[in-house]
């Protein structure tokens, strides 16, 4: 008698439980979405649904005109995420230190982070909109609405820098200064490159973040700006397809925000 | 004898209630090689500490080359350029390649161009057996070749002593003898080295003096031959014996 082929029946044995795995996969996958699709089509309400949100010729003709209002959008993102990167580095620069002379600073600088990261972003903008015009100075809502974003992601992303410089082992410092750097040089060239690089990730998420809140500069009267232009066109004609055209823009930053970031933490964790 | 290079004068350090260093005399000659040896917590990674200015002394006077470096009037980063240290854990900067491991300190605290520091960092891998590393980063080394790249990074400004805390007891058994290697290496140089260290025969064969850290104090120090092998304290007599039992088990 032959020995059975142990290493053939092994290998058969494996290609069954994958294929069994891959099908199970596929199934499940078309009862899930294929059911949530029949949901939605066969709910009382999708003819009129469809007619307002999913109208196509409406979709071609407000599209542009959205496309071009989502210019300003990435604009005021770029700006204020330039902004938010430098002064939330400078934030956490100063929490971190611990030099006496900064003390009254490090204080402000933590007052500074309560307040600004536990108000809603939507009170802020609507705060800097409607108060300092009030108080006389006469600025562009798209200005103070930029300033109010600003003022709220610098908290947040000086806690992620923070929480960074607090990641780096203390004996990176202590072994640079051994090679002979200053306290100012141990910090630029070996505690904070590997503090921004263990915090690739979440930054990246306040970026994400932060190109969404730029909306918000809607509702204080910012004109030309995506969502306040999409707004406009559903409140004349009911139909809120222009709507979906805002949503896509933002998708389409935002999607590869989050790929890169993916591929980022991947890339970390090789 | 030559110069003093670094004097150690009723040093002591404690942390909190725990008195770590209790009055330490060591004087540390040019081209002179001195081992500390005794039992973790004894207090010979503080001791270098001390040296390099990383810790505080709380009494007495630390003098590099007849000058106090311990005065509180004195710039720690001067005295730490005139200094190397290699540390256990090899403490290499892991977003750097080899090559910028090693020139960081040339270019940023000398001062020497680039292309000359890099020049320099280049010579000094290779003469640690490091040629073509340089572009990889640190992760990708064995634990000796990394304390190799460290004892490498802190010789590249040719200090006027090497401080090196147990840079073989992270290692695992059979790296260790490239690391000892090294070390002889910058002995053969005549490099003035205070050495923190658990090989005892590393110490006989590469010190001049052994000294026997117990408790904080400095309770023996002499030649290699004289501490280790006769030891007049009960102190060192006991801790050497245990170490041979271990080594018999």
């Amino acid at each position: 008698m032959t020995p059975p082929d142990r290493r053939a029946e092994r290998a058969a044995a494996k290609r069954r439980k994958d294929r069994r795995t891959a099908a199970i996969a596929a199934v499940s996958t078309i009862l899930v979405l294929g059911g949530l699709v029949a949901l939605v089509l066969t709910s009382p309400g999708w003819p009129d649904v469809r007619e307002t949100f999913f109208d196509a010729d409406y979709f071609a003709e407000t599209f542009p005109d959205i496309a071009r209002a989502f210019w300003l959008d990435i604009r005021v993102f770029v700006v204020v995420e330039i902004a938010v990167l430098i002064l939330g580095l400078g934030l956490a620069l100063t929490r971190t230190s611990s030099s006496p002379g900064l003390f009254p600073l490090r204080l402000l600088a933590a007052v500074y982070t309560d307040l600004f990261r536990g108000v809603p972003v939507i009170l802020v903008v609507y705060l800097m909109g409607f108060g300092i015009p009030a108080l006389g100075v006469n600025v562009e809502a798209v200005i103070l609405g930029g300033i109010g974003l600003t003022l709220c992601y610098t908290a947040y992303v000086a806690e992620v820098y923070r929480a960074g410089l607090k990641s780096v082992r203390p004996t990176q410092r202590e072994a640079a200064l051994a090679v002979g750097l200053n306290e100012r040089q141990a910090m630029r060239h070996v505690v904070l490159p590997q503090a921004v690089r263990n915090v690739g990730p979440p930054l990246l998420n306040d970026f994400i973040s932060l190109q969404k809140d730029v909306a918000l500069l809607a509702i204080i009267g910012v004109t030309g700006e995506a969502f306040r232009e999409a707004q406009i066109f559903a409140s004349t004609d009911f139909d809120y397809t222009p709507l979906l055209g805002a949503a896509l823009l933002y998708l389409a930053v935002t999607v590869p925000m989050a790929r890169l970031l993916d591929v980022w933490e991947r890339r970390q964790d090789r | 004898m030559s110069e003093p290079v670094i004097e150690i004068k009723g040093v002591t350090k404690s942390f909190g209630e725990m008195e770590v260093l209790k009055g330490i005399d060591l004087t540390v000659h040019e081209h002179e090689a001195v081992a500390l040896i005794g039992a973790s917590g004894s207090g010979k990674s503080t001791l270098l500490r001390c040296i390099d200015l990383l810790e505080e002394i709380d009494d007495g006077d630390i003098f590099l080359d007849g000058e106090v470096i311990t005065d509180p009037s004195v710039d720690p980063v001067g005295v730490r350029r005139r200094l190397g240290v290699v540390f256990q854990a090899y403490n290499l900067f892991p977003h750097l390649r080899v090559l910028d491991n090693v020139t960081l300190g040339i270019t940023r605290a000398h001062g020497v161009d680039r292309a000359k520091a890099e020049g320099q960092a280049r010579e000094i891998l290779t003469r640690f057996g490091l040629g073509g590393r340089e572009d990889e980063k640190p992760s990708r080394l064995s634990g000796g070749q990394q304390q190799r790249v460290a004892i490498a990074r802190a010789f590249a400004t040719r200090p006027r002593a090497m401080l090196l805390d147990e840079v073989t007891s992270a290692l695992d058994p059979e790296l260790v003898g490239e690391v000892l290697s090294a070390v002889r290496d910058l002995k053969s140089e005549g490099v003035t080295m205070v050495i923190a260290t658990h090989e005892m025969g590393f110490a006989r064969e590469v010190a001049d003096t052994v000294g026997y850290l117990h408790e904080g104090r400095l309770v023996e120090i002499g030649p290699p031959e004289q501490v280790l092998e006769e030891p007049q304290r009960p102190e060192t007599q006991r801790f050497l014996r245990r170490l041979l039992e271990a080594r018999r088990v």
